[in-house]
């Protein structure tokens, strides 16, 4: 009963916040950069107003078109309330394994570029194909990272993994931190920030993810946009569960480590949100042919991580 | 205790390992020798928390030696150079990033198979640090071979010469007066380096070694 709570309260949890970082990371940035900048709820307001309007859609476009934006936000909320924020003991805990993670967002991305392809306009076209040479490169990053977390853990479960973190089982271990560099490589990448993509721009040229929702409009595009929010507040708490699991209530904690478990998970994605506004604020974006050596050198820093397991012998 | 020791000593070292990657990630010259600064900034603090662990006060001067000369001293000289020679825009490789960042994985995975069968009785975490300081020498060999701009093989030489610094510096017992006469036989190479540059580029205008090849008739 009471992880069936839980995981209703995540749940709602992860859509009410996710929102609020993305808002967060944009007034730190705008601070950063010598603007007062909108205010933390500015994208709550964006949001409503929103689903307030009329979609529009193209008299080219296919059912396709107005499916894509009801798979592509449940795939990202069911991914997001899979990872466990404040406390592992959740019904869908056992189920959160990163390979289905990795499967839901691949659903997503997907529908997603599926839709960009189906009105028919070039940018479209260009934004799904550049989105899925991004995916090409960073999943099997990702999947490497699993597969050097799960040597050192026994487990693709985050809650397991973060679990063996915190109770000791490893010390400062090399391979960890070249997970770590690999997974926050792949994240960036993924939720489209700036070396790889700007997504406050919507300059031809650069664009990648907003060249694919560039037809959406209304409740189309307001899915959209909360699907974009969940992705990035996802990795934040799946970085926080896997790397920096402390504090997180375990089973059978009581109301107060719930309590703590909160406010160790706000404390975490906060500050994962100013590092990341500092952080794309000193550096410009790279050209989308300079993408591919990114992401080849997450493969790469993954695959070391792998190789220093045998030396170090933790395996 | 002991065992966060040596995950620190492990961790510094990885980080010099990284950046001797990101030397071969950097396409623009100013962006190598900031990257290459840091790698020595992180082997000065290398052997300064070897020093603390093994208690043995001369890695300190290592330490220092390593900041003041290779962090400081040499990225600036070459700094100078570069705007000297109006060579400050992108560097040309004989290979790809791509391409010469794997065979630097093969490069490492090659340093952990040397290692493993050399080392059977030591502990891991001698071995660990030792396969950190080898793939570093190998990288920065590496480099020299895949760069063609002077200016570059001479970084990856400087590389190479830190990853001889951490294996030293991991060892216990390594005299003070070897690491110093390194030190300075370096800057003493720098030197030659930068007249060398001086001399190359007079004679070919440019300080793509790629020229020399046809000079020496082994291109027409």
């Amino acid at each position: 009963m009471t992880s069936f709570v839980l995981q209703v309260v995540q749940t709602l949890l992860c859509i009410a916040l996710a929102p609020l970082v993305t808002g967060l990371v944009r007034f730190v940035k705008s601070r950063l950069q010598g603007r007062r900048g909108p205010s933390l709820l500015q994208p709550y307001r964006d949001l409503y107003r929103l689903l307030q309007k009329e979609a529009i859609v193209a008299d080219s476009a296919s059912w396709l078109f107005r499916f894509a934006p009801y798979v592509t936000f449940a795939a990202v909320w069911l991914a997001a309330a899979m990872v466990p924020s404040f406390s592992t003991e959740m019904l869908l805990t056992p189920a959160a394994d990163l390979i289905a993670l990795v499967a839901l967002l691949g659903l997503a991305r997907f529908f997603t570029a599926l839709a960009g392809m189906d009105v028919g306009t070039s940018f479209g076209g260009i934004g799904a194909s550049r989105e899925m040479m991004i995916a090409s490169l960073a999943e099997p990053a990702m999947l490497m990272m699993t597969f050097t977390l799960s040597l050192l853990a026994g487990s693709t479960a985050p809650a397991i993994i973060g679990g063996f973190v915190v109770g000791g089982g490893v010390g400062l271990e090399v391979s960890l931190a070249l997970a770590l560099a690999a997974v926050v490589m792949v994240a960036i990448a993924e939720t489209g920030r700036i070396p790889v993509d700007n997504p406050a721009t919507h300059l031809e040229l650069t664009m990648v993810h907003e060249a694919m929702v560039l037809e959406y409009s209304g409740r189309h595009l307001a899915l959209m946009e909360a699907a974009g929010m969940l992705r990035l507040l996802l990795y934040m708490s799946l970085i926080a569960c896997i790397f920096a699991p402390w504090g997180v209530a375990q089973p059978g904690a009581g109301l107060g480590g719930l309590a703590l478990g909160f406010v160790a998970y706000c404390g975490k994605v906060a500050a994962m949100a100013v590092a990341l506004a500092w952080f794309e604020s000193m550096i410009a974006k790279m050209r989308v042919f300079r993408v591919a050596d990114f992401l080849g050198g997450a493969l790469l820093l993954a695959v070391l991580a792998t190789i220093f397991l045998y030396v170090s012998e933790a395996v | 205790m002991q065992a966060l020791h040596f995950d620190i000593a492990h961790m510094i070292d990885a980080l010099v390992l990284m950046m001797g990657f990101g030397l071969l990630y950097q396409r623009r010259l100013r962006s190598v020798l900031r990257t290459f600064a840091f790698q020595a900034t992180a082997l000065a603090a290398a052997a300064a928390w070897q020093a603390y662990i093994q208690e043995a006060p001369h890695l300190y001067a290592t330490a220092a030696i390593a900041l003041f000369f290779k962090a400081i001293a040499v990225p600036m000289a070459l700094n100078w150079l570069v705007q000297r020679l109006g060579i400050h825009r992108a560097v040309e490789t004989a290979l790809g990033v791509g391409p010469s960042m794997m065979i630097g994985v093969v490069l490492v995975a090659l340093s952990i198979l040397l290692v493993l069968p050399v080392t059977e009785n030591a502990t891991a975490l001698t071995r660990e640090s030792l396969a950190l300081a080898m793939s570093v020498v190998l990288l920065g060999l590496l480099m020299m071979i895949t760069r063609r701009n002077a200016v570059t093989q001479v970084v990856g030489f400087m590389a190479l010469e830190n990853g001889l610094i951490l294996a030293a510096v991991g060892a216990k017992g390594m005299p003070l007066v070897v690491e110093i006469s390194i030190a300075f036989s370096v800057l003493v190479a720098m030197i030659l380096f930068g007249i060398f540059f001086f001399r190359i580029r007079e004679r070919f205008d440019s300080l793509d070694l790629h020229y020399l090849e046809f000079y020496r008739g082994e291109r027409q």
